[in-house]
């Protein structure tokens, strides 16, 4: 064994300001995978001014067609390949860097990327030749040309590759005895996050590849109906990756940057293990309104078999705050309810972005995505634009500031550079972050009245029997544009920080680099962890901000139903 | 820095937890309990739920059906368009037919009367969207959803497409009076 460990030729550098242990393969790959994803990032960033100042009743800038193949682009660039190629450079983080282990097969990973980076620009490129206009969901028998599935199949078949390289590396640390005992809970979040991703490329490759047969005229059908079955496995589920990932991430910055343990090992790890069993079956939330699907397959399914991936997630909105408060009260914020709140770091923006991004994820995604996804409530908000309203909440509030949070870590610790900009990065996830609470609110807003999401023009421009939405509705949508156009500079304020300071930002000491890895140590049993299930609340605040949620939650859920009993009697 | 360390225990399953997380956990769960049976509770008790009567149809079958209706029940038409308008007898069969870009025909219902009302498209996906009422329903082609409907407020609704169907999808606005 250690023979062969000998004979694999790479270095391993040690992080002076982490202590973190880089082997020189992984640290590419994830630096390449990174880069990738923000340069994903950008476009899309580009492409959302196009849908905002159209979607804006008074500046209604883009033509129809424009407009479409825009809004189809930035969905799939933010959606799927921003995100992805994030992923697996976190996929690397939490294998590789948490381990201390060399990355498996560091060429096929490559080739992962490659086949990815191809695909991603495959799709793009059939988008903006402007036959392509079907949205990221490509609804058969609305037809797309035969390589925008191309891009996306090859994408997909590179990041079930890059899913594997992640396992195998879990298997290299087991056998190499890179660490003891059990991987670390953010590690075991990252490994439900890849399991998740298995199920649902696998979704998308059954659904796509007989659509890319369709369109070049080798299957005659795709039945529309199984289409949308099949395809939300892999769409929605793609969103339960990133659930699973960006929550690893809020443990890590809790443990990065207050030293926060775990409240119970047992708990968010049963969390993540939920998250296994009953997260996928959210797809079915996009099938309420459709025919052909029996009731009782609907209730179950859309409660997440009786919501236990709802209860994972309500479990993880209390333990990663929970932990927060312990280790500050530890350190000697012990007064009232919130001083451990009030003093945690938020000049910091590892923290205040992971902790805007916790507060909305619960808040705006999380309550709206239960209301939305029960079966009878979702007949008020189907295809309005509440929905993107809610997964703006989720992905961007949710995955895309976390991911933004964890990067201004990555800066100085594997891109080895001084951030540039200090002052507006601790700006920036405030300005990102509450313009997208409030873009995400007043869509919520104007889909509660009625406005449909994917709609050029709510003037119904040349219609016969144009309908005139109320005067509130119009009302929400130019909030919608102003809201959107500030979080579009909070989203650019980001890129400026993070390009600009690996282009111009002091070099910083790369730290010793070493044939051997350094095996990791387990974490200390500390007094905090034996205390634990002592009498009495160990965290408080948190429990008050938990129940404030709930209040929240009870209320809203509850005035859909009033709202619901109150239209047509539908049987 | 424990979350990204390996844990201090090795048993991690028998790590026990605190009183905060064990209050929280079985509030929560009963809340998702409340959740759950709530969606069944309505199936027993509330007027809103959606039909899932369906069969697979054809544009030419639905299309068949759908003038049948429109040539017995016409009352007058509407717009240069000459769209019907059609007055269907209470608790009848209406067709109301989807395709790139109108909702066919113009539909008028009685209050508090029941109807059921057939859905499908014609060519792709489309969003049966009732509005001011804010009635959300997926139109799927090749399968018709039969939906008994019971307007129980009268004046003149659209119906708005709200699934993306092309490049005139937003002039997509169909009719509908209820007396």
């Amino acid at each position: 064994m250690n023979a062969m460990n000998t004979a694999v030729n790479t270095t391993y550098r040690t992080c002076p300001r982490s202590g973190l242990q880089f082997e020189s393969q992984a640290e590419k790959l994830m630096i390449v995978n990174a880069v990738t994803a923000v340069v994903a990032l950008l476009v899309g960033g580009i492409l959302a001014i196009g849908v905002v100042l159209t979607r804006w009743p008074a500046v209604h800038w883009l033509a129809a067609d424009t407009f479409y193949m825009v809004l189809t682009a930035h969905g799939i660039d933010m959606l799927i390949f921003w995100i992805i190629f994030f992923e697996v450079a976190v996929l690397y983080f939490c294998s590789s860097t948490l381990l201390r282990c060399r990355i498996a097969t560091p060429r096929i990973a490559w080739l992962a990327f490659g086949l990815m980076l191809i695909g991603a620009v495959v799709n793009n490129v059939a988008v903006f030749q402007g036959g392509s206009s079907v949205m990221m969901t490509s609804y058969v028998p609305m037809m797309a040309a035969p390589s925008f599935y191309l891009g996306l199949i090859l994408f997909a078949v590179g990041a079930l590759i890059a899913c594997f390289v992640f396992f195998g590396t879990l298997v290299i640390a087991k056998r190499e005895k890179t660490y003891e005992g059990s991987v670390p809970l953010v590690t075991f979040g990252a490994i439900t996050a890849a399991i998740i991703a298995v199920f649902t490329i696998t979704s998308g490759a059954i659904i796509l590849i007989p659509t890319f047969l369709m369109s070049v005229g080798l299957v005659k059908e795709v039945d529309p109906l199984i289409y949308r079955t099949i395809w939300w496995a892999f769409g929605h589920s793609s969103q339960q990756i990133n659930v699973a990932a960006h929550i690893s991430i809020w443990y890590a910055v809790a443990a990065i940057a207050f030293g926060a343990k775990p409240m119970s090992e047992r708990v968010s790890r049963g969390a993540f293990l939920l998250y296994i069993l009953f997260l996928q079956l959210a797809s079915a939330h996009h099938l309420l309104a459709d025919p052909g699907i029996s009731t009782e397959w609907k209730v179950v399914n859309t409660s997440y078999f009786m919501y236990f991936a709802v209860l994972a997630s309500m479990i993880h909105g209390l333990t990663i705050p929970g932990a927060i408060e312990v280790a500050q009260r530890a350190k000697g914020y012990n007064k009232g309810l919130f001083e451990w709140l009030r003093k945690a770091p938020w000049g910091n923006p590892v923290f205040s972005g992971m902790f805007i991004s916790l507060i909305g994820f619960g808040f705006l995604g999380g309550i709206s995505g239960v209301m939305m996804g029960t079966e009878q409530l979702n007949l008020l908000i189907h295809n309005t634009i509440y929905v993107p309203g809610h997964f703006h909440a989720t992905v961007v509030v949710g995955t895309t500031l976390s991911f933004m949070a964890l990067t201004y870590f990555l800066i100085p610790v594997l891109f080895r550079r001084e951030m540039i900009l200090p002052g507006l990065a601790k700006l920036q996830p405030y300005l990102f972050g509450f313009s997208m609470y409030f873009f995400c609110l007043v869509m919520m807003g104007a889909g509660t009245l009625g406005i449909s999401r994917r709609h050029w023009d709510m003037a119904f421009s040349g219609a016969a029997l144009a309908y005139e939405w109320p005067g509130a509705a119009y009302l929400m949508m130019g909030l919608v544009g102003i809201g959107g156009v500030v979080a579009i500079v909070g989203g650019a304020l980001y890129i400026v920080i993070t390009v600009g300071s690996i282009l111009f930002g002091k070099k910083l000491d790369q730290g010793v680099v070493s044939p051997r890895f350094t095996p990791v140590s387990r974490a200390a049993p500390t007094a905090a962890a034996q205390t634990y299930g002592s009498a009495g609340f160990v965290a408080p605040g948190t429990f008050v901000l938990a129940m404030f949620f709930l209040v929240s939650f009870v209320l809203y859920y509850f005035i859909n139903w009033k709202y619901l009993g109150q239209l047509w009697g539908l049987a | 820095m424990s979350a990204i360390l390996p844990p201090a225990e090795r048993l991690w399953w028998k790590h026990p937890l605190d009183r905060v997380e064990g209050t929280w956990i079985v509030i929560a769960f009963i809340w998702c309990m409340v959740m759950f049976f709530m969606m069944v509770f309505w199936h027993v008790y509330g007027k809103q739920n959606l039909s899932t009567e369906t069969y697979k149809t054809t544009p030419d079958m639905f299309t068949t059906k759908a003038q049948a209706m429109v040539d017995k029940y016409t009352v007058r038409t509407e717009t240069d368009k000459n769209i019907p308008v059609v007055h269907p007898p209470v608790g009848s069969d209406v067709y109301l037919v989807a395709r790139l870009w109108d909702w066919w025909p113009i539909l008028e219902l009685e209050k508090n009367k029941t109807y059921k009302l057939h859905l499908t498209s014609m060519d792709y996906n489309h969003g049966f969207s009732l509005q001011p009422s804010n009635i959300n329903i997926q139109v799927v082609p090749g399968y018709e959803h039969v939906i008994k409907v019971t307007p129980n407020e009268s004046g003149t609704f659209s119906i708005v497409c709200n699934e993306f169907c092309g490049i005139n999808h937003h002039s997509m606005v169909g009719r509908l009076y209820v007396k």
